[in-house]
């Protein structure tokens, strides 16, 4: 197919460059630089898709980010992306797009049967109809409007590309390279400031690229070139195209997404898809521009009726034609400009204008160029179904109020032009007040309240002398501030023909006997319509009827619609617009990708992971791993066919029989020095500290002020004033944290100092009743008798040349050591103990085994302490000092906390000895009780008992203390499990804790 | 994300920060009686203030230190910080 809409001597795209690509099946041609838009506007297709409600044919209204109808469906190197918006898609060779929202076909949609039904489908049909009755929500009404709705579907496949964060800090960051933004970013790179200028087109120059100025002897486009060469090749400057700033956060932090390869078929190797950029910068220069607004008439959603400066710019940047017979609409000059291009390219334009009489240099111009302009009329409706075929027109009275006749003439496209909006979104965001600005009818910005300055188009300043001036000025000012050079730059001529004042005049009126849809939001097709019969229903607040109608809820945020919805509500009101107020602009400005805001961030980049020394012998050793917080951990280490419950039992019956060793590394460790070391441990532990002598450990257990347990663990006295605290491996952080804001900020006047040292060390616990004649083998100069290192004992040794902590600690309830090397040499102390073990029948044991050991010890952990459970709870109340205060002690006096039918840990047995209770199964009285059966307490764990080889548990119990005997039931709907149980003592096997003093 | 000056480090991030409430608080002198009422001030009641606040931030991520940050809790404005020793005037 020919490019038949394309001209030959306009535009900045390289026709050397043929590009083929793909729409709805189709294939055609385009060239390098073109959109996906001007590419198919050049092949003359115009309908690219449905309406969200009533499945109106959509053709193109913008030629960028405004754009609200050519949302589409992108296929790229075997990947979709939906939501892309064909105005900013730019070509490349083999692209693929879809129209959506459309079903079987764009061209024949059954959706569009809602167009003819749209009385039934007013503002507030879903809230009103889908309400009633409640059953038929999910499962009729739901799944209904979940098929009909939505813009494209997301793609269900892994992500193959890459994307990148990327933090960057500057003097002075400048959102668009407009004539504003290229003034302030050479004005300040010229005074030696480190300067970022980000334009979210692939081309620089903003609105010089179309418009008819000349800046210091050249043509505006041609003066935007020279300072972008220029800016890039100082150092001090970061130029990027493709780049939207899309958010203004607190402290002048912005947040940008560059495209960096969706303009190509494929990724280059090593390059991101898009990289987000994290900017903080000292000034921010808004120089965003201003967005053409719509004048509302009949029908004024068919394709073929766009922005008047979208045919500019598809003429003059890509050489596309919008249509051979224009219409041009407009209440300002800028109708005239593009009415002006038309007529310079063989193309005759029909322009009518609102005004009576308007006079300026431009109309002058297109006067003279013998353009047919009637004054004083409108366009009533648009004709056409799939694409404008005519227009009705008609004159309108001067009060705005009366048609004249209305008369019909061919077109095929009409250019509209309701004057210009400025672009406050970032500023807004930044929590500057805006303002309504009457000459403009618009909201500009105001009051700054971060270091931000809005200039140009964006600030509603329209006159490219006066934007270059204050530009210039304010790049140089504040960049003076910041490096205090203060170049001064000769600012240039500028060329620019002065316009007229612009018709406050947004709305046609309907015909007398006609009805036609008025569009205001095109995306979300919300009519004039709509937004009255909000206000009738009552809703005042803007926000309300925004959310009512979905007025500028869609992905385009309402570009083009905002403020003709607020002329509306003004209108309807009888209020001014800045008393009606605008809805709050939100981040992101346009739709940002997922996955630029995830990041490297995904997969196991999501979290850091931490393995220990040991951890590659685990690996070839079978080991299954599991998640402890971010530690990888044996879970258990499989041999043969055996699954997690055979091989944890089989690594637990070891422990109890011969010898294990389980790695250890990952719990907490802090070193704690100092005169008033003790002092601290004895405030921060429930139990007495104080006296506790060097070469000892002692367990003890730390509350939260709320009396509730943080964290326990074995604390050593390694000499006088040093002592080596361990954690649980969850807590380690907060514990660390915990002792820094006691030392720091509650008692500074103790001399302690502390310091994780949790990776400074590799650990391995050594358990089982052979565990002291191997530790005997592994230090042989060591008396590591009973006499020699007690039970809760400590020492150090020399493990085959290396030096070592020894600590007699239990967890597992067995006769059981600690070991503790430096990290460098974990693995050789794992080897080692492996080695000299085999005698014993070593065998090591994971995290399952360690935790079937201590529970069937009664040992708590993390499932008991909770964050709900207190000392008393656990039976650990023999820890609690009544003697000295502690942090908590004085929460545990509260009426609940001591309580005569507190909870409290308890075993609990399946009567027949076989089931496994569910972990998280309710405690209950009676299995029959009507819901909701009042529920006693909780299994906190479970676990096969090796010892007595059947199913033991450890609970939570109300009066758990009084319990001990009684049948209870242990039901879990989850599991559909109801397993009658008998209460026994937490402590299953050697309740008197005769083995590990052995 | 705010841009919280460190005393000890310099202008850092919020994401190297940790908050840890309000910086007014003080904790009951160890082995003092305390009332009910005053305890419970202590561990639970907190104003939530819209203005000028002062509140603990811990910078986990870089020194480790515990610092006190005056900040407006509308605006996000911030007037001053303070090293955990220093009293606020």
């Amino acid at each position: 197919m020919t490019q038949a809409f394309r001209i030959e001597n306009s535009g900045l795209i390289n026709r050397d460059k043929k590009l083929s690509f793909k729409f709805n099946g189709k294939t055609y041609f385009g060239y390098e630089g073109d959109t996906l838009a001007s590419a198919l506007l050049a092949n003359g297709v115009h309908l690219v898709g449905r309406s969200f409600k009533y499945h109106r044919p959509r053709g193109f209204f913008g030629a960028g980010v405004d754009e609200p109808y050519a949302v589409v469906q992108l296929y790229r190197n075997g990947e979709t992306e939906p939501n892309i918006k064909a105005t900013e898609q730019e070509l490349f060779e083999g692209l693929e797009a879809k129209s959506v929202n459309c079903w079987p076909s764009v061209n024949f949609d059954i959706g569009a049967i809602n167009n003819f039904l749209k009385i039934f489908l007013p503002a507030g049909f879903y809230y009103k109809t889908f309400m009633w009755p409640k059953s038929f929500w999910y499962r009729i009404y739901e799944p209904f409007i979940r098929k009909a709705a939505g813009l494209g579907v997301a793609s269900t496949k892994h992500d193959k590309e890459r994307y990148e964060h990327k933090y960057e800090y500057c003097d002075l960051l400048i959102a668009g390279s407009g004539p504003s933004g290229l003034a302030g970013a050479y004005a300040a790179a010229k005074n030696g400031a480190k300067v970022i200028l980000a334009e979210d087109k692939p081309r620089f120059g903003g609105s010089l690229l179309t418009s008819d100025v000349n800046i210091g002897n050249q043509s505006g486009k041609d003066w935007a070139e020279g300072i972008v060469a220029e800016l890039k090749t100082m150092p001090n400057v970061v130029v990027k195209n493709r780049s939207q700033i899309f958010g203004y956060y607190d402290h002048n932090m912005l947040v940008m997404s560059e495209k960096v390869s969706d303009h190509l078929p494929v990724t280059k190797k090593y390059h991101p898809n898009k990289r987000l950029w994290y900017i903080r910068a000292k000034e921010v220069l808004i120089s965003s521009g201003s967005i053409e607004r719509p004048i509302v008439f009949g029908n004024n959603d068919t394709p073929g009726v766009m922005l008047s400066s979208a045919a500019k710019e598809y003429l003059k940047v890509y050489g596309v034609l919008v249509g051979r017979k224009p219409l041009v609409f407009t209440n300002n000059d800028s109708g005239y400009e593009t009415a002006i291009e038309f007529k310079k390219h063989g193309v005759d334009p029909v322009l009518l204008d609102s005004r009576k009489n308007p006079e300026s240099e431009i109309i002058d111009e297109a006067k003279n160029l013998g353009i047919n302009i009637k004054n004083s009329y409108v366009v009533v409706a648009a004709q056409g179904y799939k694409k404008v075929k005519s227009a009705d027109i008609a004159s309108i009275s001067e009060d705005k109020k009366q048609l004249g006749k209305i008369e019909n003439i061919q077109c095929d496209c009409i250019c509209v032009s309701g004057f210009w909006t400025p672009t406050i979104h970032l500023a807004s965001q930044s929590g500057n007040k805006t303002k309504f600005k009457e000459e403009i009818d618009a909201f500009v910005p105001g009051q700054s309240k971060q270091n931000e300055i809005t200039l140009g188009a964006a600030s509603g300043e329209f006159s490219l002398e006066e934007t270059l001036k204050t530009s210039f000025t304010a790049g140089s000012e504040l960049s003076k501030k910041i490096t205090e050079n203060d170049n001064k730059i000769a600012i240039p001529n500028v060329v620019e023909k002065k316009s007229s004042q612009h018709d406050k005049f947004w709305c046609v009126p309907l015909p007398k006997g006609k009805n036609y849809k008025r569009f205001l939001d095109f995306q979300n097709d919300v009519a004039v319509s709509d937004v009255e019969i909000a206000l009738r229903e009552g809703y005042r607040s803007i926000e309300h009827v925004k959310r009512y109608t979905t007025l500028g809820m869609a992905t385009d945020q309402g570009k083009t619609s905002n403020l003709n919805g607020l002329q509306l509500v003004s209108e309807i009101e009888n209020k001014v617009v800045p008393a009606v107020g605008h809805t709050t602009f939100r981040p992101p400005y346009t739709p940002v990708s997922i996955g630029a805001i995830v990041g490297r961030e995904v997969g196991k980049h999501s979290k850091p992971t931490r393995n220990s020394p040991m951890h590659s012998w685990h690996e070839k050793n079978n080991a299954v791993f599991v998640d402890a917080g971010v530690w990888l951990r044996p879970r258990y280490y499989k041999r043969g066919n055996e699954n997690l419950f055979e091989g944890s039992k089989r690594e637990a019956k070891n422990v109890r029989t011969n010898v294990g060793v389980c790695d250890v590394t990952t719990l907490g460790k802090i070193d704690i020095k100092g005169p008033d070391a003790a002092e601290l441990l004895n405030r921060v532990y429930t139990n007495a500290w104080l006296k506790l002598p060097v070469g000892k450990a002692r367990y003890g257990v730390m509350l939260r002020e709320d009396g509730i347990v943080m964290d326990d663990g074995t604390t050593t006295r390694i000499s006088e004033n040093h002592y080596h605290m361990t954690t649980t491996t969850a807590q380690a952080a907060n514990v660390l944290s915990h002792l820094e804001y006691y030392l720091q900020l509650v008692w500074p006047e103790l001399n302690v100092n502390v310091v994780s040292t949790t990776e400074q060390w590799a650990g391995a616990a050594i358990a089982g009743p052979k565990s002291r004649d191997l530790l005997q083998k592994l230090f042989p100069n060591s008396d590591v008798s009973n006499e020699g290192l007690p039970f809760m004992g400590y020492m150090e040794g020399d493990l085959f040349g290396t030096k070592a902590r020894i600590f007699r600690i239990s967890f597992s309830g067995e006769l059981a050591y600690e070991v503790n090397v430096e990290s460098n040499f974990g693995n050789f102390m794992w080897e080692k103990i492996m080695e000299v073990g085999e005698e014993f029948n070593i065998q090591p044991y994971g995290t399952e085994a360690l935790s079937t050991l201590r529970i069937e010890m009664g040992h708590v952990a993390g499932s008991e302490l909770d964050g709900r459970t207190i000392p008393f709870d656990n039976a650990l109340e023999g820890l609690v000092s009544k003697k000295k205060d502690f942090i908590g002690k004085r929460s545990l006096q509260r009426s609940a906390f001591i309580a005569e039918d507190r909870q409290r840990i308890v075993g609990v047995v399946p009567l027949d000895k076989q089931t496994s209770i569910p972990e998280g199964s309710h405690l209950v009285k009676d299995d029959k009780a009507p819901l909701p059966n009042p529920k006693l307490g909780h299994i906190s764990a479970s676990c096969w008992s090796v010892e007595y080889d059947n199913p033991f548990s450890l609970a939570i119990l109300k009066d758990g203390k009084n319990m001990i005997g009684q049948k209870l039931f242990a039901m879990s709907p989850l599991k559909n499990k109801v397993i009658p149980v008998e209460i026994v003592s937490s402590h299953y096997v050697d309740p008197k804790g005769e083995r590990v003093r052995s | 994300m705010l841009y919280i000056n460190c005393p000890h480090c310099g202008m850092r991030s919020q994401n190297e920060f940790s908050y840890g409430g309000d910086a007014s608080v003080k904790r009951p002198e160890l082995n003092k009686e305390v009332s009910d009422q005053e305890w419970d001030n202590f561990v639970y009641n907190r104003k939530s203030l819209r203005g000028k606040h002062l509140e603990l931030w811990q910078h986990i991520s870089g020194c480790r230190q515990w610092i006190k940050v005056e900040r407006d809790t509308a605006t996000h404005e911030i007037f001053r910080t303070f090293k955990a020793d220093e009293e606020v005037a």
